[in-house]
């Protein structure tokens, strides 16, 4: 599905990552972690095409990024869902017409209008399904950035921190819920430097863990 | 083709849902609004300029190039014999329609912007006029001023060309001026709308990359902006022709004794001139916005 070969990325003359080489798998769960500045949020970037490697190839569902033009990243994306830390909404638009954000630049539309209800359900956000970004806490944001990444039923989850701003209990129902995509066939994604929460996961599925540490890539050990 | 047709309609129906995405932004709104007016009441006095001075040079081209002047200056007591002299060698002048001395009031009334209107012609020595009138291909003036020097001494024939091609030229040219001054404003109109959505797309740089994380394509996020602009463009073009075509109906009549400036304005069907102003407005505001919103994307990778 997302496939990185050899990938190294730099920014004004330094070099953040190099020679990473990584393979999301259909149905697949992985944690990304390492220390805060190791570079997760710029490796969980080129797995959308956000940025592009420096060097090395990064392929999305068998394309490779640097030979895919702006509509094919476009509609490579619409199979990725993505959940940022800081979840980017827009604020002029309220829950439910963020959550159905990538219907609507598709141009798609649910087969019943009840699915984006039952959705809101789903990540218990029914009672704020009006309610403008700004007015949401922080589990609420990231609830809401989770419905929004898989309400056009995307093949690969990507989150990053997307428990960084919320306390434990809500961790672990986010978790949950993107177990139960995993279990649906997804693949999923997560950079944390959270251990419990890839310690609590590790309990529920069979999850792969990779480090980032001196800008490349590892395998985590079985300590985690 | 009817592809093209097909997206372009659809361009102007509009989505709902897609128009919501772009949060309205309240500067470039009503700068954007305000511009299309201001250009498009400018439009409508340029169109009025060019189309009264195309009358005026079609009017003095025309009436004036079909008509000329013999002056007879000869010494009182042979003044009338000089004019049955002239009279009958323009009767005989292949080309000339018509030809009659003007009367004393005729000459009274010419002269009477300098000379006030009690001028005792009789005892004045001014040159008797002749009015002559063409017909067909006109008359050869070269011929007939042999003709007058050899039978008339006094008499000189003044076809008007000399004073009338010059008046027609600055006519023509100020006609064209007028039609330049609509194009650099349509340009002043590309250039503040192109300002005005690089500014909204600058600042809701936000909005793009959210439109982008979840899949939107980049014409899609273009045309969300490119049909405001358009739209904004057209109601602000369309309140300013209106208030143009309005300012140059109720400019003073010009009656009897008009001239170039009280004759600034259209005539018949010219009133339907100025409706081509809005959706020509809306047509560069597209293509303005089209460009930038490319533009700015293509940087925004």
């Amino acid at each position: 599905m997302i496939e990185l070969e050899q990938v190294s990325y730099g920014y004004g003359g330094s070099t953040l990552l190099s020679d990473i080489s990584m393979k999301l798998a259909p149905g697949s769960f992985h944690f990304l972690t390492g220390p805060s500045g190791a570079g997760k949020t710029t490796l969980i970037k080129l797995c959308y095409a956000e940025l592009t490697a420096t060097r090395g190839r990064v392929s999305l569902f068998d394309q490779d990024t640097q030979q895919m033009s702006r509509d094919d990243v476009a509609r490579a994306r619409r199979r990725i869902g993505v959940v940022h830390q800081d979840c980017q909404f827009l604020d002029h638009l309220n829950v439910a017409e963020n959550v159905s954000l990538p219907l609507t630049v598709s141009g798609r539309s649910l087969e019943h209008p009840s699915e984006l209800d039952d959705l809101l359900a789903w990540v218990g956000l029914t009672p704020q399904r009006d309610a403008k970004p700004p007015e949401l806490s922080g589990g609420e944001r990231q609830r809401a950035a989770l419905a929004r990444a898989v309400v056009m039923s995307p093949d690969v989850i990507l989150a990053d921190e997307p428990t960084g701003n919320v306390d434990w209990d809500m961790s672990l129902r986010l978790l949950r819920l993107l177990v139960e995509l995993n279990k649906m066939g997804k693949t999923v994604l997560i950079a944390t430097h959270d251990m419990n929460l890839i310690r609590s996961a590790k309990a529920q599925i069979q999850a792969r863990v990779l480090r980032i540490s001196n800008k490349q890539l590892h395998q985590a050990g079985a300590d985690l | 083709m009817n592809a093209r047709l097909g997206s372009f309609l659809r361009f102007l129906a509009g989505d709902a849902q897609a128009d919501r995405l772009v949060p309205p932004t309240g500067y470039t709104a009503r700068l954007t609004v305000f511009a299309a007016a201001s250009m498009a009441f400018l439009a409508v006095f340029a169109l009025a300029l060019s189309l009264a001075t195309g009358r005026v040079a079609d009017r003095w081209g025309e009436a004036l190039a079909k008509s000329s002047t013999i002056r007879i200056n000869a010494p009182v007591d042979q003044m009338d014999a000089q004019v049955l002299t002239v009279m009958d060698i323009l009767a005989t002048t292949p080309g000339i329609g018509n030809a009659r001395p003007l009367s004393d009031d005729e000459q009274r009334a010419l002269l009477a912007p300098w000379f006030g209107p009690d001028l005792p012609l009789d005892q004045l020595p001014i040159p008797r006029l002749i009015e002559v009138i063409e017909e067909g291909d006109g008359f050869d003036a070269e011929g007939l001023r042999a003709r007058l020097a050899g039978e008339a001494p006094g008499a000189i024939l003044d076809d008007h060309t000399r004073w009338r091609e010059p008046l027609v030229r600055a006519a023509k040219r100020l006609r064209a001026l007028g039609f330049v001054s609509i194009v650099l404003i349509g340009a002043l109109a590309g250039v503040v709308i192109t300002l005005a959505a690089s500014a909204a797309l600058a600042a809701n740089e936000q909005v793009i990359r959210v439109l982008r994380l979840v899949g939107a394509q980049d014409s899609y996020i273009a045309n969300a902006f490119v049909r405001r602009y358009t739209l904004r463009a057209l109601g602000g073009a369309s309140v300013g022709t209106v208030l143009g075509a309005l300012a140059v109906f109720l400019m003073p009549s010009s009656g009897e004794q008009g001239n170039f400036l009280t004759d600034l304005g259209f005539e018949g069907w010219q009133w339907l001139w100025p409706l081509l102003i809005p959706p020509l407005a809306a047509l560069v505001a597209f293509a303005a916005t089209r460009q930038t919103a490319r533009t700015v994307l293509q940087e925004k990778r």
